[in-house]
């Protein structure tokens, strides 16, 4: 067990509407069930890395937060990179064990955007990522840039409302295997079809949620992961692209740094798409997964609509995919939204997913993006 | 409506006393020729730091388009549905609009020609690049 970093603690605390949760109880409460899930005091943490808050915003989050846990570690920093933070982290703490500064790290987000935000208020504090001057002043929203990306997905490639509904039906299926996930009633594709237009093409359905909830990892060098409780899982495999932040500024608006990321990633551990056995995948918006799906190259250019109409994202499909549930379902905290997908990653390696265990998984593909599909992180898992 | 706009900065000062004219300004490099939207103080293909600011006639097809239902804030609240496109210039830039015009919401695809205009947006507010659908 050298030369790599390993996964020896996961933990996500509920998600949903959590009247009465702050920003820094849910970070608390998150980063002790990491910390018993690892076997691990607060005292062996050395290393902290957090993400962002909308709820507490704070130019030094990672110190308020060691503060309100009482660590005084070696090493800590605030990441934010939108929704591909929570990877970064990983990855951040990947550099932090294998340079010998830390034996392990605390990664942890989390944020009681439900509860503490009004829906106005975070879709408002969401459209700040459009440009200042020549985005938001026509009126541009998160959701409204990823429809322009599914616009454009669909009149090249074919792909249609139906494909991108397949996509919320399958997670909803899967949220409703997962005890803990914010909407658990099964949906159809005529219900998504019904469901309230947005920004077109894209239908409330076709939205992620917006929900309270933190979620905590251990990242532990090789010489420290022996003799926890559970067996460790190695990090194989990461990269990272980024290509624009605005949308005025993609270079196109079909393929993106999730090429690049998910090639370093793969080209580092040795494996490629073939290999994993489950994906666990930034699901924002359906037309993100639809569009990383193809860009990485789990599928080709037009085939990922057709692929989940057909079960393929399935449990019993030829790519399980966001198991728990995703973003559309299981639920989104802000940074602790992507790492809620690392959270799933680890209890399939570890075979404790339950009523969602991909029988005999060894590998996982675990990918964040921030903005406007505009910063990418890729992980590959596997059992050490 | 108080539409959110920012505040101009050095580097973006021109576009806007040119918006305010009615005129679409793009820069393009001194050294490399790339043209680049939005303004920078460099150029983001080559580094150069000298780029000329060159007029736009004006015309344009929609790359990708919304119409958008839900507003992001109550500044939008009461224009919707509104149409955001992306339109790619003819010389070779991108920029973000509105699509304005009675036939704007049924008459949006990829691939139309478009035409800069340029309107008010609120009391006393900035001037800003819009587009028409070209019949």
């Amino acid at each position: 067990m050298t030369g790599k970093a390993y996964l020896t603690g996961a933990y996500d605390t509920k998600v949903g509407e959590l009247p009465g949760s702050s920003c820094l109880g849910l970070h608390a409460e998150a980063a002790f069930g990491a910390l018993a899930d690892a076997g691990l005091e607060l005292g062996d943490i050395d290393g902290v890395l957090c993400a962002y808050s909308f709820t507490r915003p704070h130019i030094m989050l990672s110190s308020v937060v060691c503060e309100y846990l009482g660590i005084h570690p070696a090493f800590t920093a605030a990441l934010s990179v939108g929704g591909a933070t929570a990877c970064i982290q990983v990855m951040q703490a990947q550099a932090l064990v294998m340079a010998g500064i830390c034996r392990h790290v605390l990664v942890v987000a989390g944020d009681n955007r439900a509860t503490g935000l009004t829906r106005d208020g975070a879709v408002a504090a969401l459209a700040g990522v459009g440009h200042p001057e020549f985005e938001q002043p026509y009126g541009i929203s998160v959701p409204a840039a990823y429809a322009l990306v599914a616009q454009r997905y669909m009149h090249e490639y074919g792909a249609t409302p139906d494909h991108l509904a397949a996509i919320a039906v399958t997670h909803r299926a899967h949220a409703a295997l997962h005890p803990n996930a914010h909407k658990r009633e099964p949906i159809t594709l005529a219900d998504v079809g019904r469901s309230k237009m947005i920004s077109s093409p894209l239908r409330l359905l076709d939205c992620c949620l917006i929900s309270d909830g933190a979620a905590a990892l251990i990242i532990s060098a090789a010489e420290a992961a022996h003799d926890r409780p559970h067996p460790p899982i190695a990090l194989l495999g990461a990269g990272q692209g980024h290509t624009h932040e605005h949308i005025i500024a993609a270079p196109t608006l079909t393929d993106f740094g999730c090429h690049r990321a998910a090639a370093t990633a793969f080209g580092q551990a040795g494996l490629g798409v073939g290999d994993v056995d489950v994906a666990l995948i930034y699901d924002s918006f359906t037309i993100t997964l639809l569009v990383e799906l193809e860009s990485i190259g789990f599928f080709a250019r037009g085939e990922a609509g057709p692929a989940a109409a057909a079960g393929a994202l399935g449990l019993a499909g030829s790519l399980p995919c966001n198991t728990h549930g995703g973003l559309l379902s299981y639920g989104h905290s802000g940074a602790a939204g992507g790492m809620f997908h690392l959270v799933e990653a680890v209890r399939q390696l570890r075979g404790a997913a339950g009523r969602r265990q991909v029988p005999g998984a060894e590998v996982a593909f675990v990918h964040g993006d921030g903005g406007i599909l505009s910063a990418h992180c890729s992980l590959l898992l596997g059992k050490a | 409506m108080p539409a959110p706009i920012a505040e101009a900065t050095a580097e973006t000062l021109p576009f806007w006393e040119a918006a305010a004219r009615g005129e679409l300004l793009y820069q393009r490099c001194r050294r490399c020729g790339k043209v680049q939207f939005y303004p920078r103080g460099h150029c983001a293909a080559c580094a150069h730091r000298a780029l000329d600011f060159e007029p736009s006639a004006g015309h344009g097809t929609i790359y990708s388009f919304t119409i958008v239902h839900r507003a992001p804030s109550a500044a939008f609240r009461d224009l919707v549905p509104y149409v955001i496109a992306l339109v790619d210039m003819a010389e070779g830039f991108r920029l973000m609009v509105n699509l304005l015009g009675s036939d704007a919401v049924s008459g949006a695809a990829i691939g139309r020609p478009v035409r800069i205009v340029f309107a008010k947006r609120g009391e006393g507010q900035a001037v800003l690049p819009q587009a028409e659908l070209v019949a």
